[in-house]
Order: structure tokens, then sequence, then C-alpha cells
């Protein structure tokens, strides 16, 4: 049942190994001068912020489009084995979707609403 | 009887792959991999040169006969080009997040079909590395294992613009999957599976370019969002954001990204050839001939299909400006999610009611009007009037307007010329 997963695994072997090597190898080919200014975060010239990551905060409007894509992925999980045995399901099947797409279009339609898929 | 006319042809089997003898296995994974490799060079080239063409330049023309060996040069020198570790960044995760970028790009072309059986050193065999019964997922699955390289490097780097820009990555790669899964469901509906070699089966009479074009238009904008390709290419903004995720990347470490990038894009296209376009089948007038859809032919029919679409993408770069964050985001969450679900379900009920042509003669009309009304000069959402202009003395002759005095009346306005 997993044979046909074999290629892939060869494939990735492959990936993996052209990966490596040009991430490992590319410092020892290069040339190495040392410079401090070289090392710190680029910024255009200026002196680079404290601790851009430990004491970053975003917007935490990217974590509501993380939360809307799961809710939908996971709308689209349901969709893609009922779209292969929609010719079994019939008529049953339609209606059975569209109910459960309707109830996921009431969170969709709230969202939007209250202003969740605006980016200002 | 609704589930006799819904029966479609019985689908093919899948062929056995796995059970193959191991050289024939070797034989396949290394030209895919090489295939992707060279396609990958050419593209980066022919980038360049229609870019180019398309801004009145040259273009690079000097390496090999017509510059075509530009990218491998490119990737020669950058091989010999300094490696920076940033000393503010994550060493293992800032070293594993090209490798994480890469390995998932050659793994979605896997399940991608080249053509039908074929006789190699006198055993038969599919021209596809390999398929399963979930091909398409499997490819999604790839692409969207991708979106962590990008945000591991921008997290990584310990540096302000990669951050950003790899949020922003992230933020839009997700949101235009969904717009992108949902387009692919009226595919399945149509073809009754989820393997790729199937679901090219199911295009023997027509290609599902015809029967669902809607799906095709979302999906086609889309995958540009997914690559991070202009006009959707915020996350390398270069004026407001530098590089995007990998300004901190240099030497090897920047080409894998590179190569990422490339390979994710012949991959949407190849997905969109096998979905949409036939996968390797003949175009209508050759495929009226058996041999055209026999043999080695349909890999030539398949390569051209997706030169088409990597043209396109070209295309597109040199042709459209880039978006700002608000529109991308209102396109793909406001209209292309909408769109995709309201056009899933029209397909769904005229198939449960085997009123299949009502979406050839509906759907072809509305998927014309939908990218003219997309193209329209004026189509566009305008967000605000243009402001009044204001003229000061008027000059006697032709000069830009130097005096500082009407510029500072409407500062925080923007100030037009006529």
């Amino acid at each position: 049942m997993l044979r046909p997963y074999i290629p892939i695994l060869f494939l990735g072997i492959l990936g993996a190994a052209l990966a490596v090597v040009s991430v490992l190898g590319g410092g020892f080919i290069g040339p190495k001068r040392y410079n401090r200014a070289k090392l710190d975060a680029y910024e255009c010239g200026i002196e680079p912020t404290e601790q851009a990551v430990s004491a970053a905060r975003f917007p935490v409007k990217f974590y509501l489009t993380a939360m809307l894509f799961i809710v939908f992925d996971i709308e689209i999980i349901f969709l893609y084995p009922w779209a292969v045995a929609f010719g079994r399901l019939g008529l049953f099947g339609l209606v059975e979707m569209v109910a459960f797409l309707a109830t996921v279009f009431v969170a969709y339609a709230y969202v939007w609403r209250r202003g969740g898929l605006d980016w200002n | 009887m609704t589930q006799a006319v819904l029966a479609e042809p019985a689908p093919l089997p899948l062929p056995d792959f796995g059970s193959e003898p191991w050289w024939l296995i070797i034989i396949k994974v290394l030209f895919v991999f090489v295939f992707l490799l060279v396609l990958t060079l050419l593209t980066i080239w022919g980038e360049r040169r229609v870019v180019a063409r398309m801004q009145q330049r040259l273009g690079p023309n000097r390496t090999g006969p017509f510059g075509v060996l530009q990218g491998l040069a490119d990737g020669l020198k950058l091989a010999f080009k300094e490696d920076i570790i940033p000393a503010m960044a994550d060493r293992p995760v800032y070293l594993l997040a090209p490798i994480v970028s890469t390995i998932p790009a050659f793994l979605a072309f896997s399940v991608i079909p080249f053509g039908p059986t074929v006789s190699i050193f006198g055993h038969r065999t599919a021209l596809q590395l390999t398929d399963l019964p979930v091909g398409v997922l499997f490819i999604l699955a790839m692409s969207s294992l991708g979106v962590y390289g990008i945000v591991l490097a921008g997290w990584a780097s310990g540096s302000t613009y990669p951050l950003l820009g790899s949020l922003r990555s992230a933020a839009q790669m997700i949101s235009y999957e969904v717009s992108m899964g949902l387009a692919l469901v009226a595919v399945f509906l149509y073809a009754g599976s989820l393997s790729t070699s199937q679901i090219v089966d199911a295009q023997r009479s027509r290609w599902f370019i015809i029967a669902v074009p809607i799906s095709f238009v979302i999906y086609g904008i889309s995958c540009v969002g997914e690559t991070n390709r202009a006009p959707f290419d915020l996350p390398e903004a270069e004026s407001e954001l530098v590089g995007g995720f990998h300004t901190e990347y240099s030497s090897l470490k920047f080409a894998m990204f590179f190569l990422a990038e490339y390979i994710n894009m012949i991959t949407v296209s190849a997905v969109a050839t096998t979905l949409f376009l036939g996968g390797w089948r003949a175009p209508w007038p050759l495929s009226l001939f058996s041999w055209a859809n026999a043999g080695w032919l349909p890999m030539l029919w398949f390569v051209a299909k997706l030169c088409i679409f990597l043209f396109i993408f070209i295309w597109l770069r040199g042709t459209m400006p880039r978006l700002r964050y608000d529109q991308f985001m209102h396109l793909g969450w406001k209209v292309l999610v909408p769109g995709a679900l309201v056009w899933l379900l029209l397909v769904a009920t005229a198939r449960a009611l085997s009123f299949r042509d009502f979406l050839l003669y509906a759907g072809v009309p509305a998927a014309v009007v939908l990218l003219a009304w997309a193209f329209w000069p004026t189509g566009g959402r305008q967000d605000r009037p243009p402001p009044p202009v204001e003229r000061g003395t008027p000059p006697r002759y032709p000069v830009p307007q130097l005096d500082a005095e009407p510029l500072r009346r409407s500062a925080g306005k923007e100030v037009t010329r006529a």
C-alpha cells in the first residue's frame, strides 16, 4: 500500500542532498573576510533594531488570518472526499453539502460584517 | 435514474508504481530531478529575456548562445560568494530554513504525469514518477509545507525586514491556498478522483478548462498569489521590505530559496496543465489522430502547455504593477473565496440534476465577462476621488512647479499635476 511512496522518498533524498550540500558547502567554497558590520542585521545602513525577534510585536491581523485559514482549510478537506464520491451520493450528497456550506457561510458573513476581512 | 446518468466511464486503475524494477525508478527519479533543475535555469533565462524585450532592452545575451547559460552562470557566481550568517541569527533554524523550503518543492512535482504508457528498455511503464489515490492532495500538502521554510527563514534571521516579509508571505500563501483548494473541488466533481493520472484520463473528450472555466480562472489567480509572484509579490516588495524573507541570506542558501520559488512556479503550472488543460493530451485538432496521444509525443504537448503557463507568469510580471496589501487581501478573501464557493455550488447542482450543458453555455461567457471586468481600465475599486489640482500663478513656459507654497498647503494630500 505504501509502495507508490518509494519513488517520492527517492526524490526527497535527492532534493535533500542537493539542499544540504548547498547550504553547508556554501561556507567552504566562498571567501571569508570578517567585518563586524557585515554580520549586523541589514537595515539600510542605520543601526539595527535591538532584538528584532524576541521583542517583536506584529499585528494581530496575522493571527486572525491564520485562524480563518484553518476554518476554510478544514471545510476544503471535507469537500474533497465529497467531490470524489459525488457520483454515488447524487442529490442526497448535494443537499448535505449545501447544509454544511450554509453553516460555514454564516460564520463567514459574520466575520465579514465585523470587519475581520478588512486590512487597514 | 440519476445514478446511471452520473456514472462516468470507469477510471483506469492506478498503475502499480513502486513495484517496478529499481533501475526504472531511479531513471525516473533522476529524470524528474534534472528536468526541474534544467527547466528552472531556462525559466530564469527566459524570464530575464522576455521581461527585457517587454521593456525594450536586450537582456542577458553573452553566456552561451542567446545567453541561455545565464542561469547557470548566476548559480556558479552565487556559489563563490561569501556565506554570511548574521550575528543575531538563530543558527540551526537559519541553516534549516532553505532545506525545508527546497525539499517540498521537489516532492510536489512527483505525482505529475508526463505522458501515457511507453516502453523503456523493453519494460512497459507509465511516463510518471508515481501516482497516489490522493495525488492532488499530496501536491497541496507539499506546497503548504513550503510555507514553513519561509516563516522559519524570516524568524531565524533576527532582523526586522525578513520577519515582516515572512509574516506577509505566510498570510498571503495561506489566504490564497483557500481559494486554490476551493477552485479544484469542481475538477474533482467531474473527474471523480484525486489521482492525477485518472484526472488526465477523465479529460479524454473534454478538457476541464471548458467544463469548469471559472475554476480555472480562480485557480490561475490564486496560484500567482500562492507562488509570491508579481503582481502579488508583496513579501518581496523591494521598495518597502528590501528583499523580504531572504534579505539576510547570501551565497548558495539564497540560491536554494530562488530554486524553490521557481520550482514552485513550475509545479503550479504543471498542476494547472494536468487538471485543466488535459495534461499530456494533444490539443484539439491533433487529438483526432490516435498517434498524437501515444508513445513519447505527449511529453511534447505537456512541456509546451507548461511553457505557456510559465510565459504567462513572466508576462504578468512584465505588465502588472504590484498590488497594495489591503487590495490583495480584499481580492483573496472577499472576491475569490465567495466566488469559488458559489461556483462550486452551481457546478454541484448542475451535476446532480445532470444538467451539464448549462455550465458549458453559461460558464464560458461568465468567465469571459469576469476576465473583461478584471482587466477593464476603470473596473477596479476607486478608493477616493483624485484631489483637486491646485494651481498657483501659471508659468509662462512649461516648467515643473518649483515654488514650495502650493506643496505646503496640500501637505498630507497627494499633489497631482495635470
